[in-house]
């Protein structure tokens, strides 16, 4: 908990800095061609990323951070 | 406590992301599409199949639907439920309804989905809130979800079922994550996740054991028993670039720590390689260790050695690598008609499981036959499980 409160304060704090002025976005809509391509997508097949989650979660004693939620047990 | 910590830090943040907003470019909604999901999982005494139907539909520019349902069919059992039980034979059914609405450069989601076993029934909300800010490069999302189920334990057979509901759990997930672009190659996000939950967590299935020279095998088996209340924190970090030649490299690790004293690390390794506009062949590799849960014992020294006591593998220290790999071949590159796109998936995974501390009772004992070794000395277990996934893409 306490890993987690520091981190978002110094992310907040990040955030202020660049709210006040002193940075610009750098890369322009313009240029997110590459970015835009599918291949840069986190997870390309939603359907496929939530099974393999749920394959984990059945299995090991740690969940979450991954941005996708299951649910149910599975687990015999 | 530790929630009203988490949401005074949150509430600042949303109205930080809501001044933020501009009126620019707007958030974009992916493009339409259906699925036809199969898979089939192998390994450690267990068969699994699963079937899902997805589709995603725009109704306008900034408003969507998806829809999916997914059912798995479970046969056999693992090793740790194998050891006291007969074969298992069970299916969960999963229909999750998702809505999405985006407005100037906010998108909002909202999902329910619900679970249902014979012996295991879930229900899940969940809402999303996802902000860009400045000149898009930057996305904060918000996310809270709350998980309520009710626990039971098959005492019939597989064919006629008697289940006795034995209790309630409640977890609640609070997600906060933020994705930045770097340069025009290269993408990265932060993801911190904090789960609570609340009443019957033990898997009824699942027994400790202890030492009873009375017994023949030396040892004797009895209840787990768990703590009622459970807090997670899970932080990921996972970064990807594009490559000169068109391909993609993607690195992820998460940290996860709990108040049951389990510590785990994920490290995972992706690479993409498209190969002209017909296939997309992706490899994969993750490593995974964790310790064990304080009241976790192979073998506790007596029976009510302590207060909580759990022999449940998923609680043992134990790692696991996974290599997969991935193919798609576009058959309809250039669409047809009203579809956009076709696409083909096979997706191929093995996972080798490694127990540090949880031996396998089942097929060693204090027997000739079973090896000879005394209670405690049996093998530590490791098995392997191979995944295949199939599916089929429609983008319209």
């Amino acid at each position: 908990m306490r890993n987690l409160r520091a981190a978002s304060v110094l992310i907040g704090v990040l955030l202020l800095t660049a709210c006040s002025g002193g940075i610009q976005p750098w890369v322009k809509p313009y240029e997110r061609d590459r970015l835009a391509d599918p291949i840069m997508v986190w997870d390309r097949d939603a359907t496929s990323a939530a099974y393999l989650d749920h394959v984990y979660e059945s299995r090991e004693g740690s969940r979450g951070g991954t941005g996708s939620a299951g649910g149910g047990c599975g687990c015999n | 406590m530790q929630m009203t910590r988490l949401c005074r830090l949150l509430v600042p943040l949303a109205a930080l992301a809501a001044v933020l907003a501009r009126t620019a470019s707007a958030a974009v909604l992916p493009d339409d599409r259906a699925d036809l999901f199969y898979s089939k999982y192998s390994g450690g005494g267990m068969d699994i199949t699963g079937e899902s139907v997805s589709a995603r539909k725009k109704f306008t520019e900034n408003f969507a639907l998806d829809y999916s349902y997914f059912i798995d069919k479970v046969s056999g059992a693992s090793v740790d439920v194998l050891s006291q039980a007969s074969v298992i034979k069970d299916e969960r059914k999963q229909n999750t309804v998702n809505m999405t609405l985006v407005h100037d450069k906010t998108t909002y989601s909202l999902s329910y989905s619900n679970s249902i076993e014979r012996d295991y029934i879930s229900n899940t909300p969940h809402a999303s809130l996802s902000q860009d800010m400045f000149g898009d490069l930057t996305t904060v999302t918000l996310g809270f979800g709350r998980t309520r189920d009710k626990v039971g334990e098959n005492n019939g057979t597989a064919f006629v079922p008697n289940v006795a509901w034995l209790g309630h759990a409640e977890s609640r997930s609070y997600e906060l994550g933020f994705s930045q672009i770097l340069t025009r190659n290269w993408i990265t996000s932060l993801n911190f996740n904090v789960i609570t939950d609340d009443g019957y967590l033990a898997n009824p299935y699942r027994s400790i054991r202890y030492l009873d020279p009375t017994a023949a095998k030396g040892y004797s088996l009895g209840s787990q028993i768990y703590p009622d209340t459970r807090t997670s924190t899970a932080v990921e970090i996972r970064t990807k670039y594009y490559l000169p030649y068109r391909a993609a490299a993607a690195l992820s690790y998460r940290y996860f720590r709990d108040t049951w004293s389990i510590v785990a690390d994920t490290f995972e390794f992706d690479y993409t390689q498209p190969i002209s506009n017909l296939w997309i062949l992706e490899g994969r590799f993750r490593y995974y260790q964790q310790s064990h849960a304080s009241f976790y014992s192979d073998l506790f020294p007596f029976a009510n050695s302590q207060n909580y006591m759990a022999r449940d593998k998923d609680l043992a220290a134990s790692k696991n690598y996974t290599l997969g790999a991935k193919a798609t071949y576009a058959f309809l590159p250039e669409g047809w008609k009203l579809f956009k796109r076709g696409t083909a998936t096979l997706d191929v995974s093995e996972i080798r499981f490694k127990y540090l501390d949880f031996t396998d009772i089942k097929d060693y004992d204090n027997t000739p036959a079973g090896g000879n070794f005394a209670p405690g000395d049996e093998p530590l277990y490791h098995f392997n499980a191979v995944i295949y996934q199939l599916y089929l893409s429609m983008f319209f």
